[in-house]
């Protein structure tokens, strides 16, 4: 029986010492912060480290700053331009990788796509703004959209391919056999299987797209800023409990997105 | 059977070769076959033979490298699959998941755009005749795999195609309703009289359903006959071996000819047909089914034969005889499992038509 126990001791992870601790630490590390920033957004003070009390005057004070909400509004208008185009053009690079057969460079690719994820942010960005500056195109708001597109790309690209990857290949083979055409099972078959992919697909490109900054700071001219540029503008002028608010609202429209992703992503799967 | 036969599928000289960077893969090697309308035919051999690649072709699957395939004399080879008046049953369904039960079935006379009040009738025609009326509104998920194994069928064979093609379509049931399975399915061949194309790897199914077989291995067809002649008279040693238990033994050709006289390396001499292309004192192989062997009671100074293995099975009993080098296995009927037992040196003799030189 001795024996027994010291080589079951540590099957599981949850038998090391201390694993509770440490994971305590680690998920505190992580959440605290943000939990204490959406806290002070309901603080009454005016300075944001002290509690004085309870209050929505944050948020009714960004509610009647037209700059927040321009801003918010280029943030939408990006990203439901960005997310949209980069999901339809995610597709059909899907469609072409996974369904169209052997040719040559598929895996190259397909590997070119995904490529930008690993490509350091800031490198694009520069890029980027060499690129839009270098051909004089500058055209406010659309750079920012066109930016968004191209990297919003493999994030769509990754759950449509693998929903894809998941269909069974037959049942575009029964749909054709059942004399269907190629147009009409894509449409009664294809379509709607790759729909709850192609919608985490969005949802991803969307969430990303409304978070960007580092790119959007490059290449978003005067008139063009989006919110989280804008709320970078605002902490340089110290942190109020107004950035406060309008960071907790972002996160709060992000669960909401990243729900709905999860929420898609297991459809897919049964 | 004197009625005159229509071709219902005929293959010619198919070959089919894959291609994947600079390996290339032969997977049907010039196939040669006929399928007559209203037959069960199975194509049958082991996994990897190129069944499936032939039944791939004739759905229109795949393209074909060489050769040619004719769907009641009209050429079909460059047609897509959705103009092919053929259905299949897919080894793992594959019914539509995001449809119900009988928008599955409907789907192929929607296709057709036939009249709704057609695409109605006809549907529930075809569930009833595989018993899932009741089931019409599910979901596929919610199906059990003997379930979706009957919708699978109904909707191949809801358009009226002239040729069903199945795909191991009971190899993923459990063995029971695998073999309630294969009674059904030949009543349903029976009673709709559409020509039945099976692919299977197993040589009972195939035994038990077909009207005719088709034994491929490695690409090439190795015999086309009906379940007797395959079992009775295999025309090389892969299919001896593939289909049932075989005895290959060996011998030397003494006489050749018609009536000719064969001796085992066991010391037995044989009666039987020689066929011309073996001369005398060339090296035969001879077959023989177990249960043919009769076996009796010899003893140590007449005989070499004794038995090495003796395996009891309830009804019968199998066991394998040893000498020299050689083991034959014979089926023991059931009134003789008490008469012999291990090590006994026994005797062998059987009818001259149940032994066959083999290639």
């Amino acid at each position: 029986m001795q024996t027994k126990n010291k080589k079951t001791k540590f099957r599981y992870v949850w038998n090391f010492p201390g694993f509770g601790g440490w994971t305590a630490i680690f998920f505190g590390f992580l959440y605290i912060p943000i939990f204490i920033l959406v806290c002070y957004s309901f603080n009454s003070s005016k300075f944001a480290m002290i509690w004085t009390g309870f209050s929505f005057r944050w948020y009714a004070k960004l509610f009647s700053n037209d700059d927040i909400q321009t801003a918010t509004i280029n943030s939408f208008i990006v990203a439901f331009a960005a997310a949209p185009l980069a999901t339809i053009i995610a597709t059909f690079s899907a469609l072409a990788l996974v369904r169209g057969g052997e040719f040559r460079f598929r895996e190259f690719s397909s590997g070119l796509i995904t490529l930008p994820l690993m490509v350091p942010e800031i490198v694009t960005a520069v890029a980027t703004l060499i690129f839009f500056a270098s051909l004089g195109i500058n055209l406010g708001l659309i750079n920012v959209i066109i930016a968004h597109t191209v990297f919003c790309i493999p994030f769509a690209f990754m759950p449509i391919k693998a929903a894809l990857e998941a269909m069974d290949p037959n049942l575009e083979l029964a749909a054709r056999d059942l004399y269907s055409d190629k147009t009409s099972t894509f449409k009664t078959i294809t379509l709607p299987l790759l729909t709850p992919g192609i919608l985490s697909g969005f949802m991803l490109a969307f969430v990303i797209s409304i978070d960007d900054f580092i790119i959007t700071l490059m290449v978003a001219g005067g008139g063009a800023t989006t919110l989280p540029v804008y709320i970078y503008s605002m902490v340089k002028m110290g942190v109020s409990p107004e950035v406060n608010a309008v960071s907790s609202l972002m996160l709060a429209f992000s669960i909401f997105i990243v729900t709905l992703y999860w929420f898609f992503n297991r459809k897919i799967k049964n | 059977m004197m009625e005159k036969k229509v071709n219902a599928i005929d293959v010619r000289n198919v070959t089919k070769i894959y291609t994947s960077g600079n390996t290339q893969t032969k997977a049907l090697k010039s196939a040669n076959l006929t399928i007559y309308d209203n037959e069960f035919f199975t194509l049958l051999g082991p996994s990897g033979c190129g069944k499936t690649t032939l039944l791939r072709l004739i759905a229109g699957f795949e393209d074909i490298t060489e050769g040619s395939i004719n769907l009641f004399n009209q050429e079909i080879v460059n047609l897509p699959p959705n103009k092919r008046p053929v259905n299949t049953v897919f080894q793992q369904y594959s019914l539509f998941p995001h449809l119900n039960v009988y928008e599955n079935v409907a789907f192929g006379l929607r296709r057709l755009k036939k009249d709704a009040s057609l695409v109605e009738s006809r549907t529930f025609e075809v569930l009833e005749l595989v018993q899932m009326k009741e089931y019409a509104n599910r979901k596929p998920n919610q199906l059990s795999g003997g379930q979706q194994q009957r919708v699978a069928l109904a909707r191949a064979l809801a358009p009226e195609p002239k040729v069903l093609l199945l795909d191991e379509p009971l190899s993923a049931l459990d063995l029971k309703l695998r073999q309630a399975m294969r009674f059904e399915l030949k009543t349903l061949q029976r009673e709709t009289g559409i020509t039945f194309v099976f692919v299977t790897h197993d040589q009972e199914e195939a035994l038990t359903m077909s009207d005719r077989i088709a034994v491929i291995n490695e690409g090439e067809i190795q015999q086309i006959g009906e379940p007797e002649q395959i079992y009775e008279s295999p025309s090389n040693k892969f299919v001896a071996n593939f289909i049932g238990e075989a005895n290959l033994l060996s011998g030397v050709c003494k006489t050749p000819g018609e009536n000719g006289v064969c001796e085992l390396d066991t010391g037995h001499e044989l009666n039987l047909f020689v066929p011309p292309h073996i001369k005398q004192n060339d090296k035969v192989t001879i077959f023989i089914r177990p249960e043919r062997i009769k076996i009796e009671k010899s003893s140590k100074d007449k005989s070499q034969l004794s038995i090495s293995e003796f395996t009891y099975l309830g009804n019968a009993a199998t066991i394998q005889l040893k000498s020299n080098n050689q083991l034959i296995n014979v089926n023991l009927p059931i009134e003789d499992l008490k008469v012999f037992k291990k090590d006994d040196y026994v005797d062998i003799h059987f009818p001259k038509e149940s032994a066959q030189v083999i290639d």
